[in-house]
């Protein structure tokens, strides 16, 4: 029974594969209506399964209420803002006015922007204690780093003039001839893991089998 | 409104008050935000996409809508230890459709497109430089020849190139992260306290 599941997985995965690199070079109304389908299937699929992991959340917090005595008060935010922000955008709507927009203008999106800037403080103090020029490489890594830095904020205007426009010249000559081959690298390694996916070669979403 | 302001402020210290150490008000902070994310994630993807592209088409008597909520409701089985595996289908055609759609996508833009860019720019000095950074860095990255005589010097300067990129792309994190913060100390000082 498994073998058969495994194998209809499979086919699955390599019917949806080759068709949808078929579809980009063959054009026919048919073709195109059956990749607009197929892209709306995986739309559902997709919503199907962050509602899996949303209940997970859930779940798992519910656990946490009846067992954990010290976490409590915790999980019961969290289930409590889950239901509000719910029961806001379902009864209220979510468009201009609705308390639902109100609720993520001013809690959700700025305590988002202030958990992303926390970052500010902690790759300051990772660049203070992990950069050391100890070989070439990480002087050169240093060095790009601070010219970009400074030359791109005012200051660096007023300690030179150049330094802005090396600073420029950094990040559109060799920095983009990195980038460049990087992202070469990347799409050739995506389109072999795509082509073994495919093959039925690449298997680790059946759980390592 | 003040109330409004106020509220947010206190929300925002509350978070930056895990820089003094892990505590109860950043927990209690962390958990509400966790949860609005949820229920904004939840009430997002039943309204834009669950009512129009599954419900919708189903009561407007469009049976092939059908497919995809069944191949969704077999996402449910996760919870089932005996029916999971089932689920694997229809997260085999997301990935199998997935893969697919990226192997046209990712030769078009990724490789063709910064291939053309790199060779139609080599007209000038920049550009020659640039040619050359592509390629001694792409032969960093081969790893199936030993990095050994003109190939392993050619490699050292590839590895130079990506240090500069890293170099460059941490100090645009830096700055977007460094955006940010002043972004809300200018929230908190003159939106909320009105000192500036």
């Amino acid at each position: 029974m498994s073998m058969l599941r495994d194998r209809l997985t499979i086919l699955t995965a390599a019917t949806a594969g080759v068709f949808m690199v078929v579809q980009y070079f063959v054009t026919s109304p048919g073709m195109d209506a059956t990749y607009r389908a197929i892209l709306n299937w995986m739309q559902v699929i997709f919503a199907c399964a962050l509602m899996v992991g949303i209940a997970a959340v859930v779940k798992n917090h519910i656990v946490r209420l009846r067992r954990r005595r010290a976490e409590r008060p915790y999980s019961l935010v969290l289930l409590a803002s889950v239901a509000a922000m719910a029961s806001m955008g379902f009864s209220g709507g979510i468009d201009q006015g609705s308390s639902f927009l109100w609720a993520f203008n001013h809690l959700q999106a700025p305590m988002q922007a202030t958990v992303f800037s926390l970052l500010a403080f902690y790759v300051t103090s990772a660049a203070f204690r992990g950069f050391r020029a100890r070989s070439v490489e990480s002087a050169v890594l240093i060095a790009a780093g601070l010219i970009v830095l400074i030359g791109r904020v005012p200051l660096g205007e007023q300690i030179s003039a150049q330094l802005p426009a090396a600073a420029e010249w950094i990040v559109n000559v060799p920095a983009l001839a990195a980038k460049r081959a990087i992202l070469i690298g990347i799409g050739l390694g995506m389109v072999a893991t795509a082509l073994k996916v495919i093959a039925g070669v690449e298997r680790t979403y059946l759980g390592g089998r | 409104m003040w109330w409004e302001t106020t509220i947010t402020a206190l929300l925002t210290l509350a978070i930056y008050t895990i820089l003094v150490g892990d505590n109860p008000i950043f927990k209690f902070a962390e958990h509400l935000l966790l949860g609005l994310s949820i229920g904004y994630s939840l009430v997002v993807t039943v309204k834009s996409i669950l009512i129009p592209q599954a419900i919708a088409p189903l009561g407007d008597g469009q049976w092939a809508a059908l497919i995809p909520v069944i191949l969704g409701s077999a996402m449910f089985l996760r919870v089932h230890p005996r029916l999971a595996p089932w689920s694997q289908i229809p997260l085999a055609l997301l990935i199998g459709a997935g893969a697919g759609a990226a192997i046209p996508a990712m030769m078009q833009a990724r490789v063709l497109k910064q291939t053309a860019a790199t060779i139609s720019g080599s007209g000038t000095v920049d550009g020659v430089i640039i040619l050359l950074g592509v390629l001694v860095t792409l032969m960093y990255f081969v790893f199936t020849r030993r990095h050994t005589g003109a190939w392993g010097r050619a490699a050292v300067a590839g590895r130079y190139f990506m240090m500069i990129f890293f170099g460059a792309t941490f100090a645009y994190t830096v700055m977007s992260r460094m955006a940010l913060l002043i972004g809300r100390l200018e929230f908190l000082l003159s939106d909320w306290l009105g000192v500036i």
